[in-house]
């Protein structure tokens, strides 16, 4: 039986619980003596579905996960089991495909040796979903009913309700945060694996970059796994090159925005350019290399530098800039909108001109933001992938020519994980060691602007 | 409504005349045809109940309503005899020989020192590094707060406390010399110790500059002003000297307003 018919008679029980206990609490209604109750009676129905509920759906999540072992347990006890083959990769498909024909999924055996499987298989099955039916039934009556025998005129089950909302909130707010942690983990994991191979010293420090995934994986060449090349492409693009571009951009539109433009005006340019963000960076991706790669290598030709590349790093870096404006612009914006009016009057007061004030008052009050905002953007820019995948080239070049090729520690992460190599060889691993890299920084990053801003916060309030 | 001038009032050169004024926010008046004059030796006080006006009609004397998109001055108001909203006199100007000193304290995140020399940097009045480092000690001087503050002027002006910092604003605002000094409620934000040094100060700066303060606490103007407007709805309802204005208002409203009936 599949779970959704489970599920099905847990929500059945449950609604059949929230009915049974909502009559019961009007019942107390009209029968006390000032007709007044603990709790509204609904409170009282979601107190007793819960109790039907949660308890359920626990039951049915351990259920899916045992239930199918459980029935290939009884298989291979029975009797039909014992002239299966002993190599495990074998054994596996004949009892997988047995399985499939029994619960209907599959026509016909391909395989005669699963054959006589298949009868014990749809026992089992049978068993063990009636099993599964009762227990359901069981466990919500159960649950259902001790909830039910609680209910009294002054039982608190407004309460009750409220903390297993709550509970169910902060379920919800774990699971991002041990998402997070899972992610750290297997990248550490990876990672020590990587390194078991190729040492940490060869590969942060050094300066070639070149892994073959065809290459024997018992015995990687450590001088071919420097990423640093990759470390100063992802800086030079990402930091540098699109934060030259972004940061005086953003930020004169943040104080043109803000101090500048009537409200008419702000009310749509402010949402003109936050759509930059919600721009696809595969759009981007294209512009950079169709568009603003050829335009930069023949402007670089007819200023006379030749051998200028098709793919460059200053393409990729603009366009990554242009990208990156909304962020640095909303947080300066927000930064120096929160510059209190009276830092304003009191520069105004003195004299000042407005861009006096600007200049002198509003920007290195709201400075801290502002930086935060740039670092914000920063780990934005060396995470973004699709624009130097696109546009940057995929030479691993150690130079301060712009107009280079480049490639980027994201770029080099998907052509590993892509690659041809299997994924225990250390060219596909490497990938983890960089993302680890990566991960670091921008978590760094993050936390450091993150901390800026609260302490930001704390000065005006 | 007439203003009422009280009759024993004497004749002083004005600094600052205001002559039918009236302020708009919208299609609000604030104000509504205040004529006043402002002397240049005293100190003046505008009292009257919250939403009277005084504050506007205070922003009114420096232009700081233009800040305020949809503010309309109409009539006139003349510095020295020169038309401040439509003669040639630039705003920057004015407020350099109008300063002002605001209810909450507003130093700039800056040190000490800095908040001093932004007004004279700006108006480009010192000539080198010594000739500021004299301003803002004879600034700090005279706002009674150089012994306090001259071992750490690298400090942050936002780290004193909020007494000193309403003293580091007057500072500021002296620091560019400035012919009129306008207060909006100075001490309103500052516990009765940092009150006193406040108003002792303004005593010690009475004379040097034309003054005006817009202030909630009628003790306080009787303390500190030689002059005192009564606004009510938006116009001054009695002008005098200070004393006659508390001891023999001429008018019901004031005398109500004086005696705590209502405001």
């Amino acid at each position: 039986m599949s779970p959704a018919i489970l599920l099905l008679l847990a929500v059945g029980l449950g609604l059949a619980g929230w009915l049974v206990a909502r009559a019961r609490a009007w019942a107390f209604r009209s029968n006390a003596d000032n007709g007044r109750l603990a709790a509204l009676p609904t409170y009282h129905a979601w107190y007793v579905a819960l109790w039907i509920l949660v308890p359920l759906g626990v039951f049915i999540v351990i259920w899916m996960v045992a239930s199918p072992h459980l029935i290939e347990q009884s298989v291979l006890a029975s009797p039909a089991a014992a002239d299966l083959p002993e190599f495990a990769f074998q054994r596996d498909t004949l009892l997988r495909e047995a399985n499939a024909v029994a619960n209907g999924t599959a026509n016909a055996v391909f395989n005669e040796g699963a054959k006589p499987l298949v009868e014990p298989f749809r026992e089992a099955i049978g068993f063990y979903n009636l099993i599964g039916f009762l227990s359901t039934l069981i466990i919500g009556f159960l649950c259902g009913t001790w909830a039910f025998l609680q209910l009294k005129p002054d039982f608190a089950a407004r309460t009750r309700v409220e903390k297993t909302v709550m509970a169910a909130l902060m379920l919800a707010s774990l699971v991002a945060i041990l998402t997070t942690l899972g992610i750290v983990v297997s990248l550490v994991f990876e990672t020590f694996r990587f390194f078991g191979m190729v040492s940490p010293i060869d590969f942060l420090f050094g300066t070639q970059w070149g892994p073959d995934p065809m290459s024997n994986p018992d015995n990687p060449d450590p001088s071919r796994f420097g990423a640093i090349p990759l470390f100063w492409g992802t800086i030079y693009i990402g930091a540098i090159i699109a934060m030259i571009a972004a940061i005086p951009l953003g930020l004169m539109s943040a104080i043109y925005l803000t101090q500048y433009a009537d409200q008419r005006l702000r009310a749509w340019l402010k949402p003109a350019l936050e759509i930059l963000a919600g721009v696809p960076t595969v759009v981007y991706g294209y512009f950079a290399a169709l568009t603003v790669a050829p335009f930069i290598r023949d402007l670089a030709v007819a200023v006379g530098i030749s051998g200028a590349s098709s793919e460059s790093a200053l393409a990729a870096g603009l366009v990554m800039g242009v990208m990156i404006i909304p962020f640095v612009s909303s947080m300066a914006d927000d930064s120096i909108a929160a510059v209190p009016q009276a830092m304003r009057d009191g520069s105004l007061a003195m004299g000042a001109t407005k861009s006096e004030t600007i200049k002198k008052v509003l920007v290195p009050a709201a400075l801290p933001g502002i930086v935060a905002g740039i670092m914000l953007a920063i780990s934005r820019a060396i995470g973004e992938t699709m624009i130097v995948v696109m546009a940057a080239g995929a030479a691993a070049n150690l130079t301060g020519n712009p107009l280079e090729a480049m490639t980027t520690v994201t770029f080099q992460i998907v052509a590993m994980l892509t690659g041809e190599g299997s994924f225990d060889h250390p060219a596909t691993l490497s990938a983890f060691a960089l993302g680890f890299v990566l991960f670091m920084v921008t978590l760094g990053l993050n936390f450091v602007a993150l901390r800026v801003v609260k302490r930001f916060r704390e000065a005006y309030e | 409504m007439v203003t009422v001038i009280h009759p024993n009032l004497e004749a002083t050169d004005a600094k600052m005349n205001a002559k039918d004024v009236s302020v708009y926010y919208s299609d609000k008046k604030a104000i509504d045809n205040v004529s006043i004059e402002i002397p240049s030796k005293y100190v003046t006080s505008f009292i009257g109940p919250s939403g009277c006006g005084k504050s506007t009609f205070l922003r009114a004397l420096n232009r700081m309503n233009d800040t305020i998109p949809t503010a309309r001055v109409e009539g006139e108001i003349t510095l020295d005899g020169e038309d401040i909203y439509r003669s040639k006199m630039d705003v920057v100007q004015l407020r350099a020989r109008v300063g002002m000193v605001f209810q909450k304290p507003n130093p700039f995140p800056k040190s000490i020192y800095d908040n001093i020399a932004y007004g004279p940097k700006i108006h480009g009045i010192a000539q080198g590094k010594e000739e500021l480092d004299e301003i803002v000690e004879r600034s700090l001087t005279r706002a009674g707060l150089w012994n306090e503050v001259k071992d750490r002027l690298s400090d942050s002006g936002t780290a004193l406390s909020g007494g000193q910092q309403q003293r580091l604003c007057i500072a500021r605002a002296i620091a560019v010399d400035p012919e009129v000094i306008l207060m909006d409620e100075p001490c309103s934000a500052l516990d009765p110790i940092a009150t006193a040094k406040i108003e002792e100060l303004i005593a010690d700066l009475n004379g040097n500059y034309a003054i005006v303060i817009v202030t909630h606490s009628m003790q306080q103007a009787a303390r500190v002003s030689q002059r005192t407007a009564f606004f009510h709805l938006g116009q001054v309802v009695e002008y005098g000297r200070t004393s006659d204005i508390f001891t023999n208002p001429l008018e019901q409203q004031t005398q109500d307003y004086i005696t705590g009936r209502y405001g």
